[in-house]
Formats: C-alpha cells, structure tokens, sequence
C-alpha cells in the first residue's frame, strides 16, 4: 500500500525535484516531508517515496534506516534528544539524564505511557559551548541542569 | 582585536537582506562578479586559505583541479558540522547567512559552478531555516538566478538537509547523500573535483572556508594571508567547551597560543581547578596534556605537537575528569557513526568500546591494555575514510599519556571516580 498524502505534499515534493539533475536525490526530502506529517516514517511512506522518485523500495528503505534522524518506529508527541557526547558529559550531561529519566519514569529509547514522550541520546549538537544540550523538535535547550529538568518537562506537559 | 568571520554575530539585523546590505554586505560580491575567474582564485590561492572542516586543504589549490571538460560544476558547501566538540558552522549559518552566501556568489563565480548545494546536517534545523529563507530573499532581488546581480553570472542555491549520520561530513560520503543513498564513503580517485556531485566536478568546501572568502576578495590574498602564519593563513573560529571558566567561539589568528587562549581569553579552568588535558581539533584529534600546550595553534603547530589543529574544536578537561570514561563515550560515539563499509573500523570501533567498557566498569584486565593498543593500531590506514583513524588517534594518545589511570581501573577493578565523567565530590 502507498501513502497518500495531502495535494500540498505533492506539490512541495515537485518544487524540490526542481533542485536536482537526479529525482533520486529527493530522497532524504521526501522522507523528511512525510516525517514531519506523520512523525515517523511507516512501511507505505516508503512505497509512496519508491514510486515518486522511480528507485527500488528496498533502496529506499536501506536509505531510512541508514540516517538516525527518520523514525522507524511512533515517537512521542515531544522527542527529547539529549546530547551525551563528550563536552555536554563534561559538563553534567549523565545527571540531566538520569533527571529526564527520573521525571518521566522511563528509561532512555523508551516513550512514556501517554505518547507525551520519548527520550533519546543524541551525538553531538554542534552547541558544545552551551552544553549541555537538549534538541526538542526545533527548540534547543542549553546549559541544562538536573534542577532545570522538572520545569521544562512541566511547561511541555502544559503545553500539551 | 577586529573581527572578521564573526563580526556580525549578535546583530539581529544581518539576518536580513537589507540589513545585511546596510551593514556593507553583497558590496565584494558586486565587485567580484566583474572580476575574471582567475582574479579571484588567484586570491584565494594567495590567502593561504586552508580548509577550515578538518583536512586544511588548501582551497584555491583544490579550485585549481577542476577539469575542463563542458560538465557541470557544483559546489557543495559542507555544513554537516559533526565532529564532537565543533560548534562554528552552526553560529556562522544562523548569525550571519548572508556571509555565507556572498562567499558562495563569490566561489561559483570562480569555479563557474551554476548550481550550490548547502548540505546542513539535518539536526540542524535552525540554521536550514535560516539560510532558506536568506537564498528566497535573494532569489526574490535577483541576486540569484539567471542573471545574478544584474550580471551575466548565472547561479542557484538549494539547501539539502542531512539525516543524522556524522559520516555525512566525509565529502564523498556527503555526495552520496545528497544524490539521495546511503552516506557511504567513496574510493578515491576520482576525487570529487573530477568525478562528484552526480558524477560532475564538484568543489566540496567547509562553512567557516567559504565565509572567509568575501573577506578575501575584499582586503586581498595578501592582507589575508598576512593575518595568519607561512602557508596557512587568517583568522579561524576556535570553538572552547568544557571546564573553562568562558567556553564559547573565539576568532584569533591562525597561530595564536592554545595556552593563552585557555587560560587567558577563556579565563582557565573552572573553579581553579587543575587542568588535566586538552582535545585541540575535534574529538578526532590526539590529546595534549597540561606541559603540552604551549603550541600556535596553526595546522603546522599542532603537527609539531603531535596532534591536528583539525576544527578547531578545543575540548578543555580538568582534574575531576575520567579520562577512560571519557574515551569511552567517543569510542561509542564512533562505533554507532561508522558506516559498515570497511571491516577494521566496523569491527574496530565495537572492539574498542568493548574493551573501554570492560575497563570502566571494573571488568578490564592487563592484557585489555595490550589489545586495545594492537586493535587501535590494526585499523589506522587500512579503511575507505578516514572514520577509522578518528577513532584510533584519540585512542591511542589517551592510552599513552594516562596509561596510570587506565591501569588503575583495573587494579581497583573499578571506576575511581565512580562511573561518572566528573566525579562529583570535585565538582565545583
């Protein structure tokens, strides 16, 4: 079975074939596209990508699982991506951790009960003087302490 | 000391086309669309200007590779800022776009490219936005397009955003994301001036090496090259994190002292504790210890010292530091990020997590020592991509210049600092 998506997919989707001399490059687009739809990336997105750019589905499919950023499977409403690497862990980056893992009452890779939340380590963000770093959707989050945790996760909650 | 490269940084107005302007923008840009190619990579080459990604390839140099065959030409600017520890590009893509997209107008019309990708590591979220909606407001001037600026150069710019692979930053790795495959390094030759983005020739430049190129045209090769050390000129961004009392982005001169900079501009070590070591060029880079870093921080001072100026991302570490465990989270680090192509590194990296996690968690023994030194050697050199080696250097240097507190995990059959980076009854 193929996605079917809104009219308006198909048309971001043909103004960014435009910026390429191969319609396969619009891959990781493509994905993208549907992601940001769906929140993750099912089994007929990929079908819906084979189709549109003319490759195999299996080529697709080695292309999603490949990039850590495309969701193979349902994520939380609000994925925390905290990063673990080595300047954000010297800066306290395990305590944070274990405080996100404290509030939600879930351990790391796992999504709370509500679907509010799943929680991720991330490499780095590319703010490592600011660390340490948590990335949710488009927000970033810097210089993070365990005492920050409960109000952000308060606020994310409130925001529904 | 004046600012270049981060000059604009803070100032809300760059982020616009006519703030940008006001500010002085897109002035060398008009000046160098009228120059011959020629002039302008004849500059670049007389700056001295090195890549600023982690190679420090010379850049007018690799201009200079292009074939002349009648293919298309592209340039890709690679904005995959990965490596652990760099946090330049970022900063220099979501405070000042239009640098950056001046320095690409410039470099196109130089290496007669038509067509730009911006390949934005895809975590990257703000700063793709941010050059997006920059590359319309130009489009919407004409500043690109047919007739750029109103002069026959014709050029388009696209942003392509990455996925979360930081292979991506190796350049053929990135050509074979953005052609929409897996980022899987390529065998060179042919490089990718010959054969790259869709089999064209293709120049593959850094954020920070393109934005310092309207700097370039503007005050000339030599004024830039003045600015820095023999055969590695101008300013660089050096990104500082970890225990300093002022981490963030310094702009200095190629050449400046690493020690000055840490315990100078950045104000030392936090809470006065001891320094215990320091990571000069990214999470890649071979470490240097305390007596270590009276070095210039230039691609040739660090060579000296054993290291690689690399980014230019210094991670900074004090006393209270687990150098194991630290070592230990690079190695995962590396482990998940290498591709699967080449056998040492796959197989290497995973060996050498293993045994760093053996040894943190108390488990290690003395002949762990030994195979990680063999199995550290047995991958340098023998891979597609230089992946591999990124995870040896480090390794390897970390063993022999805190060999004791290796040895002492295993002696105590425990962590000293207690399973933490930073044991906390030191943290101040």
């Amino acid at each position: 079975m193929t996605w079917n998506p809104a009219p308006r997919i198909e048309e971001k989707l043909e103004k960014i074939l435009k910026a390429y001399p191969d319609k396969r490059a619009a891959c990781l687009p493509a994905l993208f596209l549907a992601q940001d739809e769906l929140g993750w990336v099912p089994d007929d997105v990929m079908v819906w990508v084979s189709e549109k750019l003319g490759m195999p589905k299996s080529q697709v499919e080695g292309v999603a699982t490949f990039y850590t950023m495309f969701n193979k499977k349902q994520v939380g409403k609000y994925h925390l991506e905290l990063c673990t690497n080595i300047s954000c862990s010297l800066c306290g980056a395990e305590q944070v951790l274990h405080a996100l893992e404290d509030e939600l009452g879930i351990k790391v890779k796992q999504t709370t009960e509500d679907g509010m939340f799943t929680l991720h380590e991330v490499e780095c963000l590319a703010t490592c003087g600011m660390g340490p770093a948590m990335q949710v959707g488009e927000v970033i989050y810097e210089e993070l302490t365990p005492e920050k945790v409960p109000a952000i996760i308060a606020e994310l909650r409130k925001k529904g | 000391m004046e600012l270049y490269l981060t000059r604009h940084f803070g100032k809300p107005e760059a982020k616009t086309l006519a703030g940008y302007e006001k500010l002085g923008g897109f002035r060398t840009a008009r000046k160098a669309l009228t120059m011959k190619p020629e002039e302008i990579v004849a500059q670049v080459k007389a700056a001295n200007l090195r890549g600023r990604g982690g190679a420090g390839f010379p850049a007018g140099v690799k201009w200079g590779f292009l074939p002349d065959n009648g293919r298309p030409r592209y340039l890709v600017v690679n904005a995959d800022e990965g490596e652990p520890g760099t946090f330049k590009d970022r900063r220099l893509m979501e405070q000042d776009p239009f640098q950056l997209l001046e320095g690409i107008l410039i470099t196109c019309h130089a290496i007669r490219a038509k067509t730009a990708y911006i390949y934005v590591r895809g975590e990257l979220i703000t700063a793709a936005r941010t050059l997006d909606a920059a590359i319309e407001e130009m489009r919407a001037k004409r500043y690109l397009g047919q007739r750029c600026m109103g002069t026959p150069v014709e050029l388009d710019i696209f942003v392509h955003r990455g996925a979360g692979a930081y292979i991506c930053g190796e350049e053929t790795a990135l050509l074979n994301s953005l052609e929409g495959k897996r980022g899987e390094p390529r065998l060179k030759p042919p490089f990718p001036a010959v054969a790259g983005a869709f089999a064209d020739p293709t120049i593959v430049n850094n954020v920070e090496t393109i934005s310092a190129v309207p700097h370039i045209i503007e005050k000339g090769g030599a004024w830039f090259a003045g600015l820095g050390v023999e055969g590695d000129g101008g300013v660089r961004i050096f990104g500082v994190s970890g225990h300093v009392r002022k981490p963030g982005l310094y702009e200095r001169p190629v050449g400046y002292n690493l020690r000055q900079l840490i315990l100078e501009d950045c104000g030392g070590i936090r809470g006065g504790n001891q320094l215990k070591g320091v990571i000069p060029g990214g999470s890649s880079t071979p470490v240097l210890l305390p007596s270590e870093i009276d070095v210039p921080l230039s691609i040739a001072g660090l060579q000296a010292a054993g290291t690689m100026i690399g980014s230019a991302a210094i991670i900074v570490f004090d006393e209270t530091t687990c150098v194991v465990r630290a070592m230990w989270r690079l190695a995962r680090f590396y482990h998940h990020e290498s591709c699967g192509q080449c056998t040492p590194c796959r197989d290497g990296c995973g060996w050498i997590e293993d045994i760093l996690t053996r040894i943190e968690n108390g488990r290690g023994t003395r002949a762990d020592l030994e195979t990680l030194e063999k199995t550290a050697r047995g991958m340098s050199g023998t891979t597609i991509c230089p992946l591999a080696d990124a995870c040896s250097m480090p390794t390897l240097a970390f063993l022999r210049k805190f060999r004791s507190e290796f040895e002492e995990h295993i002696e105590k059959q425990a962590c000293p600092h207690g399973n933490r980076f930073v044991a906390p009854w030191e943290v101040k």
